[in-house]
C-alpha cells in the first residue's frame, strides 16, 4: 500500500475529499511534457522490475563478496559509510545466525525491509491543519525550493480544492520573485512579493497578514537559497521564522528543507545546520528523476529524525509525489 | 573546502608520522582511514579503490619500509597521487585569435550555471575582454530575467529572444550579433538538464554544433555525491565538455566530486566558484588543492593575492620582521590595509597553512568593523608610539583614545592583542602552528565553538 496524498497531508478539520487529479492545461505545462511523461513511465517501470534487478546483481551467490557488493551498492547510492556499515552488519548477522535464510529472494526482501524501516523514522504527515496553515520552505542554493513550492501549491489547489497563497521571501536572488510568480500563475495560487533587496522578514510578515486577512487555507513561504555555512544567512533564516511566529503563534506549522538527490554526504550537514536555525519537520527530496538515489536521507532520518515527506521527480507541476519508504528502499539499489 | 578530508588525513598520518618504521599492517591501517575519509568526502567509490591501491603499492615500495622517515614518505606519496588524480598543473580557457570566442555552459539543474556565467563574464571583463551572454534557457521560469540582471552587474551585454524561441536558434543569432558588435567572448548559458534526458542532451549537441564553442564547461556542484561520475561521463559523451567549474565551494562540502570527475573523464577543473558575490570566482589550481587537502594550506593562492598588493622586497622585509619580532604597529597598519584589499578575512584565514586543521577556527568571526576601530587607533599614534607600542601608557593612552574616538580600554586591548599577535606571528614565521586558544583570545575572547561531532567509523 504505497503512500497516498491523503496519507502525507494532515488537513485537520477541512472536509475536502481527494478530487480526481485534474489534467494540467496544455498552456500551463512546461515545454518538455513529452520527456517528463516518458520519465514518469520509466520510473514506474523500474519499480516493477526491481525484484529482478536487485537479485541479479547482488544476491546471485551468497559468499564473502556478497557483502562487499552490497556495501558498494549502498555507497554508490550515497548512503554513506556509517549507514552502509550499519545496514550490512545487521543483514550479515541475520543471515549468519539463521534469522534470514541464505536465499537470494529472502535476503533481498529483508534488506528492503531494513532500509524502509530506516526511511520510516519519525514518519509524520505535513501539518496543514491550521487556518491558515503556514509552510516554510528552506534549503541550499539550487536544490529546488521554488519549483517544489509550485508543485505543492498545484496539488493542494487542484487535488484538494484548497486556496493557496505564496510568499516570495527570497529577496536576494535575481528574478526570484518573478520565478515564483510564474509558478503561482501555473498553480492558481496568489502571491505576496516585494522588491529585490527588500527585507525577507518583512515579506514573510506581509504574507502571513495577507493569508489571515484573505482567509486562505495554505500559505507557503519561499526563502532564498543559502549555504548552511554562512552564519549571517542562517541567522537571517531564524529571524524570518521568528517574524512568522510573532505574526501567528505556532507558525510556521511545517518547515521543509529541500535536498537535491544528487547531494552526497554534505546533505547531512545541511540538514543539521538548517534544523539548528529553524526546526525542520521534513525533507523534500528533489530531482529523483535523475540517476542519483538520495541515500543521504537515510542518515538524515537516523541521526536527525527528520523524515522525507515528498519527492520531486521532474520540473512539471505534477512531478511531486508523497514519499513512500518501501518504494524508496527498492529504488535505492536498483540498477540504472 | 576540502578541510575535513585534510583533517582526517592529517590525523591518520600523524599516527604514522614520527614513528621509527612502518609495517604493511600500518600501511593497511592508514589506507583504510584514507579510504573512509575519501568516501566521506564523496570521492567516487571506484576512484577511491584505485587510489588507495596505487598509494599502497607505492608505500610498500622499498623507499618507505625501513626508511628513516616513513611517515613523511606516506604523506608525500598521498599528496603526489592526489595531485596527479586532480590533474597536474591545471589548464585555462582557449581563445580565438580573431572573432568571437564562444564558451558554452552545461550542467544539471541547480548546479550554478547562470551564476557562474556572470562570474566568468566579470572575470573576463576584468581581463579586458568585451563579453556578451546568450540566454538559451527558455524553460526555467524567469531564467532570462535572472541572466539579464546578473549579466548587467557583471558588465556584460545579454542577448535574448524570450522563451518562445528555440535555444539553438537563439544561440546562432547571438553569435552573429556578438560578431557584428565585435564582442571578444560570447558565453552561452543553457538550461539545466538531466544527463539521461535524451531530448535535452540532443538539444545541447545541436547548440554545440551551431556555435562551435572553443570551450564547453560543465558546472558541477561541489556537494554532489557518487552520482557525479555518471553525470560527467554522460555529458562528456554528448556535450564533449573541455573543462569543469566546481560551484558552491565556499560551503563545507568535501568536494570529492571534483576529484572523481577529473579522474574518470580526464577533463580538468578550470574554475572554482567560492562565494555569493560575482568576484568569488578563481582559476582552479589542482596542485595547490591537493596540498590543501593534506592541510598544507593554499599558500600559493594567498601569496598570489598578496602579490597584487605587496612587492617582493616588502614581503621579504616583512617576513624578516615577523621572524625577529621587530614588526611594529606601523607595519601592522600597512599590512592590515593591504589585507583588507585582498578580501574578506574569513577567506584568507582558510588559506593559511594548518588553518583547515583547526576545527573551531572557521567559527571564529572576524569583524571588519573592529578593523576600522583598530585602524583609527593606530592612526592616532605617533610614529614613535607605533614603533615602540610598549611605551603607550597613561597620558598617551588617553590622547590616543580621544583622538580615535575610542575608549581607553579599547586602546589597551588593542596594544595587548598586538603584542600577542606579534609573538604568534613570530612562531608562525618560524614554522610552528598557532594555538587556537591564543587566536581566540586575540579575537577579543570569542572562543571557537565546539567542534562538530565526528562520524562514527567502523
Amino acid at each position: 500500500m504505497p503512500t497516498t496524498w491523503n496519507d502525507i497531508l494532515d488537513l485537520g478539520d477541512r472536509a475536502t475529499p481527494e478530487i480526481a487529479t485534474a489534467r494540467v492545461e496544455e498552456e500551463a505545462e512546461p515545454k518538455r511534457r513529452g520527456a517528463f511523461k516518458r520519465l514518469r513511465e520509466s520510473l514506474s517501470k523500474s519499480r516493477k522490475a526491481l525484484s529482478e534487478e536487485i537479485t541479479s546483481s547482488l544476491f546471485d551467490r551468497i559468499d564473502e563478496e556478497t557483502w562487499e557488493r552490497l556495501e558498494e551498492a549502498l555507497i554508490l547510492a550515497d548512503a554513506g559509510a556509517t549507514t552502509t556499515a550499519q545496514v550490512v552488519e545487521k543483514l550479515e548477522h541475520e543471515v549468519d545466525s539463521g534469522l534470514v535464510p541464505p536465499d537470494g529472494q529472502a535476503i533481498k526482501a529483508r534488506l528492503i525491509e531494513i532500509l524502509a524501516e530506516i526511511a520510516s523514522t519519525n514518519r509524520s504527515p505535513i501539518d496543514l491543519s491550521n487556518d491558515p496553515a503556514v509552510l516554510l520552505m528552506t534549503g541550499v542554493n539550487g536544490t529546488g525550493k521554488t519549483t517544489s513550492i509550485g508543485k505543492i501549491a498545484w496539488h493542494l489547489k487542484n487535488e484538494f480544492g484548497l486556496s493557496v497563497l505564496l510568499g516570495a521571501a527570497d529577496t536576494y536572488r535575481a528574478a526570484a520573485a518573478e520565478q515564483l510568480t510564474t509558478w503561482a500563475d501555473r498553480a492558481g495560487a496568489g502571491i505576496i512579493r516585494s522588491n529585490e533587496g527588500a527585507d525577507p522578514g518583512s515579506v514573510a510578515y506581509d504574507a502571513v497578514s495577507a493569508a489571515k486577512a484573505r482567509g486562505v487555507d495554505v500559505l507557503i513561504i519561499d526563502t532564498a537559497g543559502r549555504l548552511h555555512t554562512q552564519g549571517n544567512l542562517m541567522d537571517e533564516l531564524s529571524k524570518v521564522r521568528r517574524v512568522i511566529e510573532k505574526q501567528m503563534p505556532g507558525a510556521p506549522h511545517e518547515t521543509l528543507i529541500s535536498i537535491d538527490a544528487t547531494t552526497g554526504q554534505n546533505g547531512l550537514r545541511q540538514a543539521k545546520a538548517f534544523a539548528e536555525a529553524t526546526d525542520v519537520d521534513g525533507v523534500v527530496l528533489t530531482k529523483l528523476d535523475g540517476t542519483a538515489k538520495g541515500g543521504i536521507t537515510l542518515a538524515i532520518a537516523t541521526e536527525l529524525q527528520i523524515p522525507v515527506k515528498l519527492i520531486g521527480v521532474g520540473e512539471g507541476l505534477e512531478d511531486l509525489r508523497p514519499f513512500d519508504p518501501m518504494e524508496f528502499a527498492s529504488a535505492l539499489l536498483a540498477e540504472d | 573546502m576540502f578541510d575535513q578530508l585534510s583533517e582526517r588525513l592529517q590525523s591518520t598520518l600523524s599516527d604514522v608520522r614520527g614513528r621509527g618504521k612502518v609495517s604493511e599492517a600500518d600501511i593497511d591501517k592508514a589506507m583504510r582511514e584514507i579510504r573512509l575519509a575519501l568516501l566521506e568526502a564523496d570521492v567516487n567509490f571506484k576512484v577511491v579503490k584505485t587510489f588507495t591501491a596505487t598509494v599502497k603499492e607505492r608505500c610498500l615500495g622499498a623507499d618507505v619500509l625501513g626508511s628513516l622517515n616513513p611517515g613523511q614518505q606516506v604523506v608525500k606519496i598521498v599528496n603526489e597521487e592526489l595531485t596527479e588524480l586532480m590533474g597536474g598543473t591545471g589548464r585555462d580557457l582557449v581563445f580565438a585569435n580573431k572573432g568571437t570566442t564562444v564558451i558554452m555552459m552545461a550542467g544539471l539543474q541547480g548546479s550554478g550555471k547562470t551564476t557562474a556565467t556572470a562570474k566568468l563574464a566579470k572575470l573576463l571583463t576584468k581581463e579586458g575582454k568585451r563579453v556578451a551572454l546568450a540566454a538559451c534557457d527558455v524553460y526555467r521560469p524567469a531564467a532570462i530575467q535572472q541572466l539579464e540582471t546578473v549579466g548587467k552587474r557583471a558588465g556584460a551585454v545579454v542577448y535574448q529572444q524570450g522563451t518562445d524561441a528555440d535555444p539553438v536558434e537563439i544561440a546562432g543569432w547571438a553569435l552573429k550579433k556578438a560578431e557584428e558588435e565585435n564582442r571578444d567572448v560570447l558565453i552561452v548559458d543553457t538550461a539545466g538538464r538531466l544527463h539521461i534526458d535524451n531530448e535535452l542532451m540532443d538539444e545541447l549537441v545541436r547548440i554545440r554544433k551551431k556555435v562551435k564553442p572553443m570551450n564547453v564547461l560543465l558546472v558541477v556542484d561541489a556537494m554532489t555525491g557518487q552520482d557525479a561520475v555518471g553525470v560527467a561521463e554522460s555529458f562528456a559523451e554528448s556535450a564533449e565538455f573541455d573543462g569543469v567549474i566546481i560551484s558552491k565551494l565556499d560551503g563545507d562540502a568535501r568536494g570529492g566530486a571534483a576529484l572523481s570527475v577529473k579522474a574518470v573523464t580526464g577533463k580538468p577543473i578550470i574554475f572554482a566558484s567560492t562565494g555569493e558575490k560575482l568576484e568569488d570566482f578563481e582559476r582552479f589550481h589542482p596542485d595547490r588543492m591537493s596540498g590543501r587537502i593534506l592541510g598544507m594550506g593554499d599558500v600559493l593562492s594567498l601569496i598570489e593575492r598578496a602579490e597584487e598588493q605587496v612587492s617582493e622586497d616588502e614581503a621579504e622585509e616583512l617576513q624578516k620582521k615577523m621572524a625577529n619580532e621587530t614588526f611594529t604597529l606601523e607595519d601592522f597598519l600597512k599590512q592590515m590595509r593591504q589585507v583588507r584589499k585582498m578580501g574578506p578575512i574569513g577567506n584568507l584565514i582558510g588559506m593559511m597553512p594548518g588553518m583547515g586543521a583547526m576545527k573551531g577556527l572557521k567559527d571564529v568571526d572576524v569583524d571588519d568593523g573592529e578593523l576600522d576601530r583598530v585602524e583609527a587607533i593606530i592612526l592616532s599614534m605617533t610614529p614613535y608610539e607605533r614603533a615602540y607600542p610598549e611605551i603607550i601608557k597613561g597620558s598617551r593612552r588617553r590622547r590616543i583614545a580621544e583622538g580615535s574616538g575610542t575608549k581607553i580600554q579599547q586602546v589597551n586591548n588593542m596594544v595587548k592583542q598586538f603584542g600577542q599577535m606579534r609573538t604568534l606571528m613570530k612562531s608562525m614565521a618560524n614554522g610552528k602552528m598557532p594555538d587556537p586558544q591564543q587566536l581566540a583570545r586575540m579575537q577579543g575572547g570569542k572562543a571557537p565553538r565546539a567542534p562538530r561531532p565526528k562520524i562514527r567509523r567502523r
